[in-house]
């Protein structure tokens, strides 16, 4: 039996902030699973399976824990799935949850990812000792500071590009209710300003710690029907690498081409700049946006990113309008952040992103990654059907 | 549905694994049998999937060494769950329906002696009321037993023969690290460990690992002469809270048994740490009195977390390769007392494989 087509046709995201002191990891995950209930129309007893993800355990101190949330996230008596795949996770559980559509097992998924941040210690838990391992105790910024530095070199990039990415990133913030930073009047000016956290990254270059759920329902195609504006799944990947050898090429990695031409393929797209109408890129660091571009086929290797970033293509306005929701710069929720940049896209495509919508948007990516820049998780979502 | 069926199957398992609690020494060795048995190499695979648990390692992204360990340069199409083995090929089998992949390795990893194996999983419960009182997993699922015996659906003499039986079969399993059958009396006459349970009640601490592989149609029958079709795969969960269900029961066992056939079974393997826990799945199934329970010796006698499920669905495969049973089913847990649970039922032909 071929492929199934499936759709998003629900999407639910919390208001996300540093902390979520007003609600449990239950309350967390149901206020995004409620209002993408809503969204689609549904009720959880419709629902016939589950699938929930999120990074590290160790980040809110609980051990499996959609075990104990089973109840709270109407999973009893039905089917649950928990995937942890590092930064990606998100991306990856939305995948599963679309493959367990694509596959024909069920008809009507629902799938969510969260992280309450403020439950733990997201650096204690980043930074447990480990024999024979190089300890960072950097945190993530600390780690990927040398490869931006790297990306700068190669690309023979302006140093403020990073603040631009930062800038139209936290303005983008300002048109989405549910976004964790809020900060107005954000300038090229005012990010170059701000303090050298991780040379070349400053601090208004670099994502908050945020408490945040988000949920989407997929659904198979004659569910899909009753939907006004479901946003078809054209293309789903996953691939992994190593987190050190030799060979490896940190800026650009092997597994994020190999992902996005194998999701080019997939998806029928032969020049991405021109068939994608907007992307939610997973951007932790500013920097990271031109990386990206350059590493999806957005642009040429070696510069193209930066230039197209530096000449306002990927603003609102440009030609690829990246991170309209503000993205992972103004709200990352870890395990939940993958998924907001696949539920962003699905917004786009279905016409309903409130103030951030891009007119027109007919196609767009979803797209995460996590671990040392090894684990990638993407996916085409359309508001056609996909004709493959 | 496409015809997939369960054509390699390694595993390793020991009282105390002197390694790292990633595993990788172990996975090397595992996933080189897998290829032995296979004729395949790494790129023949077309899907990886693997489960484990951070708090098992003591570290967060405790997958990602493992990662490295496979050997994936050039990069792999790969995911991970939080789970026992027996999910993650769930997630594996998925993918292979989809169309996208014809071909998986899942493995899954556990050193459960890096710490105080009935302490950690104590993190596994609700953590506001209940872990802060830190209730072991032994004496919750002691509170089971005593809920059983209390209600007259079990006794400690209907135990005791779970215990035996696995004990005696466990003398022709080398990967039992917990063997030799003595007597029903024998066993009675122990102390007790977490009243109403005895030791040999529960399923020792393991660390260990496996691996599985499943393929598609043609793949699998190029791979071997009785591939073990994948005639039913179901699972469910039910809520945790201990004080809201009925422990004598398993919903999510029974859920998962409705959705699969179980008519013809000759061989059950269950994943049961605790010897009421057989009693209650044997129930829930409707197994008949002549369907051979656990011949491996089962979880109560060698029970490495996060691969003690996936086994049992390995144990069973092996079984069909061989032509000994032409239908078996193959059940992990995970959770305490009996909460989710998963069925896969194995044939020999694949003719009316269905979900």
């Amino acid at each position: 039996m071929a492929k199934q087509p499936a759709a998003v046709v629900g999407v639910g995201q919390t208001h996300h902030r540093a902390k979520r002191l007003d609600v449990s990891m239950a309350g967390l995950c149901r206020e995004a699973i409620d209002r993408a209930l809503e969204d689609a129309g549904m009720t959880l007893d419709e629902i016939d399976a589950i699938v929930v993800g999120k990074a590290p355990d160790l980040f809110e101190g609980v051990m499996m824990p959609e075990l104990f949330l089973a109840e709270a996230l109407g999973a009893a008596g039905k089917p649950l799935l928990r995937v942890h795949t590092a930064g990606s996770v998100g991306g990856s559980t939305a995948i599963v949850a679309s493959s367990l559509v694509q596959a024909g097992v069920h008809k009507k998924v629902l799938t969510v990812a969260y992280e309450k941040q403020s439950e733990s210690n997201a650096m204690w838990a980043l930074s447990v000792p480990l024999p024979f391992n190089m300890p960072v105790h950097a945190g993530a910024g600390g780690y990927f500071a040398p490869h931006v530095r790297s990306y700068i070199r190669r690309s023979e990039a302006p140093t403020h590009v990073g603040a631009i990415v930062a800038a139209k990133d936290r303005n983008n913030a300002l048109k989405n209710p549910y976004a964790h930073l809020h900060n107005e009047g954000t300038t090229v000016e005012s990010v170059l300003a701000s303090q050298m956290l991780w040379d070349p990254i400053r601090y208004d270059e670099t994502c908050p710690s945020s408490d945040g759920a988000c949920a989407l329902v997929i659904v198979d195609e004659d569910t899909a029907k009753a939907s006004p504006n479901p946003a078809w799944i054209h293309g789903t990947v996953m691939r992994s690498e190593a987190t050190t050898a030799a060979e490896r090429d940190q800026v650009n990695p092997q597994a994020s081409r190999d992902a996005a031409a194998a999701l080019w393929k997939q998806a029928g797209i032969t020049s991405p700049i021109d068939e994608i109408d907007c992307a939610e890129i997973y951007v932790p660091f500013s920097w990271f946006e031109p990386m990206w571009l350059e590493s999806l086929g957005f642009a040429e290797e070696n510069g193209g990113g930066w230039r197209l970033t530096e000449s306002g293509g990927t603003a609102m306005d440009g030609v690829l309008p990246v991170n309209c929701s503000g993205g992972v710069l103004s709200s990352n929720p870890i395990g939940a952040s993958g998924m907001l940049r696949f539920g962003e896209a699905a917004l786009q495509v279905r016409g309903a992103a409130g103030e951030h919508q891009v007119d027109g948007a007919r196609k767009a990516l979803g797209h995460a990654y996590g671990g040392g820049s090894q684990f990638f998780a993407m996916w085409v979502v359309g508001a056609e059907k996909p004709s493959n | 549905m496409r015809d997939v069926a369960v054509v390699g199957f390694a595993q390793r398992q020991m009282p105390e694994f002197d390694g790292s609690p990633t595993c990788v020494e172990m996975l090397v060795p595992l996933l080189a049998e897998c290829y032995e048995q296979t004729g395949w190499t790494r790129r023949d695979i077309g899907f990886w999937c693997s489960g484990s648990s951070d708090y098992l390692a003591g570290r967060s992204f405790s997958f990602v060494s493992a990662v490295d360990a496979i050997g994936v340069i050039p990069p792999v199409n790969e995911s991970h769950v939080e789970m026992d083995l027996a999910w993650a090929m769930y997630e594996a089998w998925l993918k292979i329906q989809t169309g996208e992949v014809d071909t998986a390795l899942v493995y899954a990893f556990g050193k459960s002696s890096a710490g105080v194996l009935r302490r950690t999983l104590g993190l596994q419960l609700e953590p506001y009321t209940m872990t802060p009182l830190w209730p072991d997993t032994v004496s919750l699922a002691g509170l089971q037993a005593r809920a059983g015996i209390d209600a007259g659906v079990w006794d400690e003499t209907a135990m005791a023969e779970v215990a035996n039986r696995s004990l005696t079969d466990a003398e022709k399993n080398d990967w039992s690290i917990r063997k030799g059958g003595s007597s029903v009396e024998e066993l009675l006459a122990k102390p007790m460990y977490a009243d109403p349970l005895r030791k040999h009640d529960c399923s020792p601490v393991t660390d260990g690992a496996a691996a599985i592989v499943l393929a598609a149609d043609d793949k699998a029958r190029d791979v071997r002469d009785k591939p073990a079709w994948i005639s039913g795969l179901s699972h469910y969960i039910d809520p945790m809270g201990m004080g809201t269900r009925d422990l004598t029961r398993s919903p999510s066992a029974e859920r998962a048994a409705a959705a699969v056939d179980l008519n013809g079974v000759e061989v059950a393997e269950l994943h049961a740490p605790f010897s009421h826990q057989e009693l209650i799945l044997r129930r829930e199934l409707g197994l008949a009195d002549d369907v051979r329970i656990n011949p491996s010796g089962g979880a109560l006698t060698s029970n490495p977390m996060f691969s003690g499920g996936g086994i049992r669905i390995g144990e069973v495969a092996t079984r069909i390769w061989s032509g000994e049973v032409a239908k078996g089913v193959g059940h992990a847990t995970s959770g305490p007392a009996l909460q989710q649970n998963l069925l896969c039922t194995l044939v020999s032909t694949p003719e009316g494989a269905s979900n």
